[in-house]
């Protein structure tokens, strides 16, 4: 049995070099230290500059209704190690207004603004500070505990109307098209043409135009996306262009905004977990290990020893099957159609059959639970998993490698294509493959191990040139190392339960807040959970590794060719389903 | 050289592309068809398999896992006079777990002793919410409610299931799912068992009781008794 690791952040006294503005979070169950509003900007810059937390991967806020809002951050060291908790408080009256921190760290660009746009927290400072998920001309910030959606029937999950008399109804009927939404006043949809549009090409404009050698050229800004093949999705990039040179970004997202946020504080713990499945549709095994590690924490219970090794090979082969898929779908990004996707695509599929026949689905897994998993692996499916771990991966991978890797078109357009270097990677907040890619051997089953990740042997990939090619050949790399970890896991797995806990539909949570990450297969996913001891959630938060990642787009894209625009974002390997949630 | 990593990269490819006959030739003497027989689809997604990998949906299908999951249904045991047994007591823990809410439940109380009926008078699922997550044949008390494998239910308008089509026979059951409906058959004549055990106990005791006076007619006496019995 392991049990959870301590929230130990107590080794920094922030106290002791702040005295009057910084106190020790008391609140039972809660960690990490309070800021005053005033002294926030000071205090980071000396938690950035003199205790070295340089990479801040979380900045959310909390509703605390009816008296006061807070603005958690989580910053970590790239260096590894646990990360330091700081929160702001501020009453909720309007306007809730707290400095921002885009100066200190780049990468809170777009996590403030979802913070502004869901939850109506204001940072001063902040250059761009609009709507991010919601559309602009939405009224109100649908994570207050006031707001309510269109579809509202009660505030928690189950709902009373479903047993013992429950008299069917479709919800469509009950509240028909057109009613379901609160516009603001004098507001008329059809009329309405979007000021953050405007606002949005404004904050392009601010490039200026220069004609150089006395010949004049116009800047034209293209909208690439939101239903373009190459984004994955829909996600929309407008850029400004000075002849085929990137000059102007900006990411307008929320096309497929749906409040996962909303929905998880309106269900119980238990019902958020296949809701994780629909984060990142290509990794569930990963989203159900955050929540899983971050409802645990709270719970203070200990996982099962099996299920520890269970979860950990469930995860590496999803991200195995992540890898593959981002191969061959970068492939078709880059022109070489269908077929290193199709060859990918295979793989993916043995590895998909294996979770189906344990979980029962092959995308949306719901296979953890608290304190361990649903089922068990039995000898067949282990047998499968060998068959695939020993004799028909490496192979393939070896295959894909000699395929792809030394072809002469592919690297000459991938080769030297600048990305993003360390520096500011870890600046905008950037984690995962992109980030080891550019140098930085940050890998959180290293840095801050969850889960039984310390007990294995690997490497952490890592390639230090931060261009395509990189970016294209850690996949590869690590596809060997999770190799490497399943080899130790499917060796070492023990006999015995594979659930610390009964199976019970309601789980006790006692009141408290805990930050459960893993390093899924995109960067760091994780989770933000605040319990009040009540059934359902008081505040539940993803932090999703595609949204905080797509936060430095704007400054790789910025200087080069249009056409590496579709190459530069392939390599994210968004998806937006996290993207958005 | 310049080009050799294409080659490389081409020469994959080519293999890929012989394989699929070579594999063909190889089926053929030894006489067995390759395609449209499930021996010949449950090696094109095993480990071998080598050339083509595509399975022919319709003509052909993947084999589904047992533990495959698709939309739930309710059990029910077919009685020797043709009667329906339905397991399900309404107790309502599908529609408490279930994480979308697309359960509904009608209980009714018996008219004359305002008892709750057990067998559910309605039991709506709404197909086009359910996610498929599995909970509900999960956390069932009664083994009364079980996923399904048909996934073939694509229609043009909304998918509402009432109790009678949502209602399939334990037999249906058992096929899907052989393995779980013996282990649960299994967990179920073992409480039996026990309980039929136990009742032969106390059944035992008391006419051992019965047979032998009792040496004292305390109340307490007896109390003790039956707790030793129980």
């Amino acid at each position: 049995m392991t049990t959870p690791a301590p929230a130990s952040t107590s080794t920094i006294d922030l106290v002791a070099r702040f005295p009057g503005v910084v106190q020790a979070d008391a609140r039972p169950g809660y960690s990490g230290f309070i800021v005053e509003k005033d002294s926030l900007v000071e205090v980071a810059t000396a938690i950035r500059d003199e205790f070295g937390f340089d990479l801040m991967t979380a900045v959310t806020g909390v509703d605390y209704a009816p008296d006061k809002m807070e603005v958690v951050y989580h910053a970590y060291r790239t260096t590894g190690g646990p990360g330091l908790v700081f929160k702001v408080q501020v009453p909720r009256v309007d306007p809730v207004e707290v400095p921002s921190l885009i100066h200190l760290w780049p990468g809170v660009d777009l996590q403030e603004r979802e913070a502004w746009d869901l939850l109506g927290i204001k940072f001063n400072g902040h250059p761009d500070l609009r709507r991010i998920l919601m559309w602009e001309g939405f009224e109100g910030h649908p994570l207050r505990k006031d707001w309510k959606e269109g579809f509202y029937e009660e505030d928690t999950k189950p709902f009373k109307s479903r047993w013992p008399d429950g008299q069917f109804y479709m919800a469509e009927d009950k509240n028909p098209f057109k009613d379901n939404l609160t516009f603001p006043q004098n507001f008329d949809p059809e009329k309405w043409i979007p000021e953050g549009d405007a606002l949005l090409y404004g904050a392009l404009a601010r490039y200026t135009v220069k004609s150089e050698e006395g010949i004049s050229t116009d800047r034209i800004v293209i909208n690439m996306g939101p239903h373009h093949p190459s984004t994955h999705g829909v996600f929309r990039a407008v850029m400004t262009l000075d002849g085929e040179t990137i000059v102007g970004l900006k990411p307008v997202l929320g096309y497929l905004h749906r409040n996962h946020d909303k929905i998880g504080e309106r269900n119980t713990y238990l019902q958020n977990m296949p809701f994780t499945d629909r984060l990142d549709y290509f990794n569930s095994m990963t989203n159900n290990f955050g929540y899983a590690l971050a409802v645990e924490k709270l719970m203070k219970i200990p996982v099962a020893e099996r299920a520890e090794y269970i979860r950990v090979i469930v995860s590496e082969l999803s991200r195995i099957q992540n890898h593959l898929i981002f191969i061959g779908t970068t492939l078709n990004d880059l022109g070489a159609m269908y077929t290193p996707s199709l060859y990918t695509f295979e793989e993916r599929e043995l590895i998909l059959d294996v979770f189906e026949a344990i979980s029962g689905a092959r995308m949306m897994c719901n296979y953890f639970r608290f304190g361990g998993v649903v089922r068990d692996i039995e000898e067949a499916e282990m047998n499968k998993i060998k068959d695939l771990v020993y004799e028909r991966i490496p192979p393939k991978t070896d295959e894909l490698d000699r395929m792809l890797s030394e072809n002469e078109v592919l690297v000459s357009r991938m080769k030297g294509i600048r990305m993003i270097n360390a520096e500011d990677a870890i600046a905008y907040s950037v984690t995962g493959p992109v980030l080891r890619a550019a140098g930085v051997p940050y890998d959180i089953r290293r840095a801050d191990p969850y889960g039984i990740y310390d007990r294995f042997d690997f490497d952490v990939a890592v390639r230090y040139n931060g261009d395509l090619m990189d970016n294209y050949l850690i996949r590869i790399d690590e596809i060997r190392q999770s190799l490497r970890i399943l080899d130790q896991a499917i060796k070492q797995i023990p006999q015995g339960p594979i659930n610390s806990q009964k199976p019970q539909y309601q789980v006790r949570v006692p009141a408290g807040e805990a930050y459960g990450r893993v390093e899924s297969p995109k960067g760091e996913l994780g989770y933000y959970v605040v319990s009040n001891g009540k059934p359902n959630p008081w505040r539940y938060h993803v932090r999703p590794a595609s949204f905080v990642n797509v936060t430095s787009l704007e400054k790789i894209c910025v200087g080069t060719k249009i056409a590496d625009f579709v190459v530069l974002l392939a390599m994210f390997d968004m998806v937006m389903g996290e993207c958005d949630r | 050289m310049y080009g050799k990593g294409i080659l490389k990269g081409l020469g994959v490819t080519a293999k890929r592309f012989w394989e699929t006959y070579t594999e063909d030739l190889a089926w053929l003497l030894r006489g067995k068809k390759r395609y449209y027989t499930e021996e010949g689809v449950r090696h094109r997604s095993s480990k071998d398999q080598k050339g083509i990998f595509t399975v022919q949906y319709p003509e052909e299908r993947l084999i589904l896992p047992e533990e495959a999951r698709y939309l739930p249904f309710l059990v029910y045991n077919e009685l020797a006079d043709g009667k329906r047994e339905i397991l399900c007591t309404s107790c309502g823990i599908c529609a408490k777990v279930c994480p979308p809410q697309c359960i509904w439940i009608v209980r009714s109380n018996d008219p004359t002793t305002g008892r709750p009926i057990p067998e559910p008078t309605e039991f709506f699922i709404d197909a086009d919410i359910c996610m498929n997550c599995g909970y509900c044949a999960e956390y069932c008390p009664f083994d009364a409610i079980k996923m399904d494998h048909d996934f073939e239910i694509a229609s043009y308008g909304r998918n509402v299931y009432n109790m009678e089509q949502l209602l399939k026979s334990s037999e249906y059951y058992k096929s899907i799912r052989p393995q779980n409906y013996a282990r649960e058959e299994a967990a179920r004549k073992a409480e039996e068992e026990a309980k039929k055990a136990k009742a032969a106990a106390k059944a035992a005791a008391e006419a051992a009781a019965k047979a032998a006076p009792p040496p004292a007619e305390s109340p307490a006496a007896s109390a003790a008794d039956t707790q030793v019995n129980s």
